[in-house]
């Protein structure tokens, strides 16, 4: 199967044609966003951290900007940089450089500050995105998509409906040699021997149990009990009793394909197939990790509603809540509630997810692109100095 | 579905109500193969999940054919099955930190 897409240097295959202003910290964020409101086909990123980070939380924070720089949907990039921080711009520059898309570093302390950054900013940007609108979509083979899924604000229909849905229309894209990315290692507690027996060998499956333990210890050490935040109020509103029924629910999403490793906190995946993601089950979190994993689209499951959008990546919302549908239609953008109400099969409503996944791939806009939803946030793993 | 409750899996002993189910009312679901008639005891609202047969306390509430959590007190057939009558035993830091008092004490 094919679609049309935005063919980079490096080869990879954007759907979406972005100029990324990137803040290499929270004290060029402002400047960042500044330029990017100023020109159209800008978007910035929130980067709240950058300074005073050492060790994983800084390789956190490094990864996740210059993979999401990396992301395919965008086609060049500006690196804001107040001049003094920790993470130091030329080290961002370097790997963005070799994927052979425009780069250009703009340190605030030597354009004069916060207007003079802008001015500058500004006047490249307008250069990038001209030089991107003149770009012709090609056709692509649907094998260079990298399908990124999420649930949030999960009910019981989650479970029944909406994620074994995503769970055929991810095994859809897998058959056409495509990749996918199952994140949220919070919500594979309880859930982790069922996927761990479909990784591809058993060193990838003890990987997935060591994540899942890891996370789980990381609650217990702090003595507190994880049912403070999992499942959350809503989950509980919604019929979800513990953790585990919500991540027996969660990980239909990863469908029926064998797991083929485990990666990283906001690393891009060395080959095609299934791969879980470890990320925190917080939803923007986790979707920013995916997006810096190159996912060029995003999936998103919900029972109770969320708006949630991503910068440089269309998120599609799905839900099998009808209720939720009705009351959120702004938000979300296919209703497979007719499988609770026994009318469709998951089978056929994977299949209309599927139809979606290639629309929005072709250009269709998504409810949270055309709200302006464009949330991001970079998993915090230490603290700050 | 479509039949006013689910149930998963053939060693669930929870069906999860697919609309809102008036207390007292007869609910018919599949499980497997078979049918089987359930009368709920109390309101259930939309997605929230009761007991297709009596569950002991201290035994394992099953959704998925997996263990969701343990019964705190003994739930009857029909009867709400949710966070006032299962605990989750996972990511249980609240435990830990209570054993870990004792084994220092």
């Amino acid at each position: 199967m094919k679609f049309n897409g935005y063919r980079r240097p490096n080869g990879k295959v954007g759907i979406r044609n972005y100029v990324l202003i990137l803040p290499t910290s929270i004290c060029a964020t402002k400047v960042a966003f500044d330029i990017a409101n100023k020109v159209e086909g800008c978007r910035a990123v929130n980067n709240c951290y950058g300074c005073c980070q050492i060790g994983n939380d800084y390789q956190t924070t490094f990864d996740t900007l210059v993979n999401t720089g990396m992301n395919p949907n965008v086609g060049a990039v500006i690196i804001v940089a107040l001049g003094c921080e920790g993470l130091e711009p030329l080290n961002v520059f370097e790997p963005l450089q070799a994927t052979g898309i425009p780069v250009s570093v703009l340190v605030i302390q030597k354009e004069g500050g916060t207007v003079g950054a802008i001015r500058k900013g500004v006047e490249i940007a307008n250069r990038y995105a001209q030089d991107l609108s003149k770009m012709v979509k090609e056709e692509c083979d649907i094998s260079e998509l990298t399908l990124g899924m999420e649930c949030g604000g999960s009910d019981t229909t989650s479970g029944l409906a909406s994620n074994p849905a995503v769970g055929v229309a991810s095994d859809m894209l897998l058959a056409e040699g495509g990749t996918s990315i199952l994140s949220e290692t919070t919500e594979f507690i309880g859930a982790e021997h069922i996927l761990a027996k479909r990784a591809v060998d058993p060193t990838v499956g003890q990987r997935l149990i060591k994540i899942v333990k890891d996370c789980e210890e990381r609650a217990k050490m702090q003595g507190q009990d994880l049912r403070g935040s999992q499942p959350t109020p809503g989950n509980i509103e919604g019929g979800l009793t513990s953790i585990e029924e919500k991540s027996l629910g969660c990980s239909h999403k990863a469908g029926s394909a064998p797991i083929q490793d485990i990666l990283q906190y906001a690393a891009i995946p060395p080959g095609k197939g299934l791969y879980i993601m470890d990320t925190p089950g917080q939803d923007v979190v986790s979707i920013t990790g995916m997006v810096a994993g190159g996912a060029q689209i995003i999936v998103f499951t919900t029972g109770r509603g969320t708006p949630t959008g991503n910068p440089l990546v269309p998120v599609i919302k799905v839900t099998g809540n009808r209720q939720t549908y009705e009351k959120m239609s702004d938000n979300i953008d296919l209703n497979v509630s007719t499988i609770i109400e026994g009318r469709k099969t998951i089978k056929e409503m994977g299949q209309s997810v599927f139809r979606e996944i290639v629309d929005v791939a072709n250009g269709k806009k998504t409810k949270a692109e055309e709200l302006g939803h464009q949330e991001f946030s970079i998993y915090k793993t230490g603290i700050t100095y | 579905m479509g039949k006013g409750a689910v149930v998963i899996n053939e060693n669930d002993n929870v069906a999860t109500a697919t609309e809102a189910l008036q207390k007292g009312s007869i609910v018919s679901m599949y499980v497997g193969d078979r049918t089987i008639e359930i009368s709920v005891v109390g309101d259930i609202a939309f997605g929230h999940k009761f007991a297709i047969r009596d569950i002991k306390k201290g035994e394992n509430v099953v959704k998925y054919g997996e263990n969701i959590g343990i019964a705190i007190a003994d739930i009857a057939v029909g009867e709400h099955t949710h966070v006032h009558n299962v605990k989750s035993q996972r990511g249980r830091g609240d435990l830990y930190k209570k054993s870990r008092r004792s084994c220092e004490e």
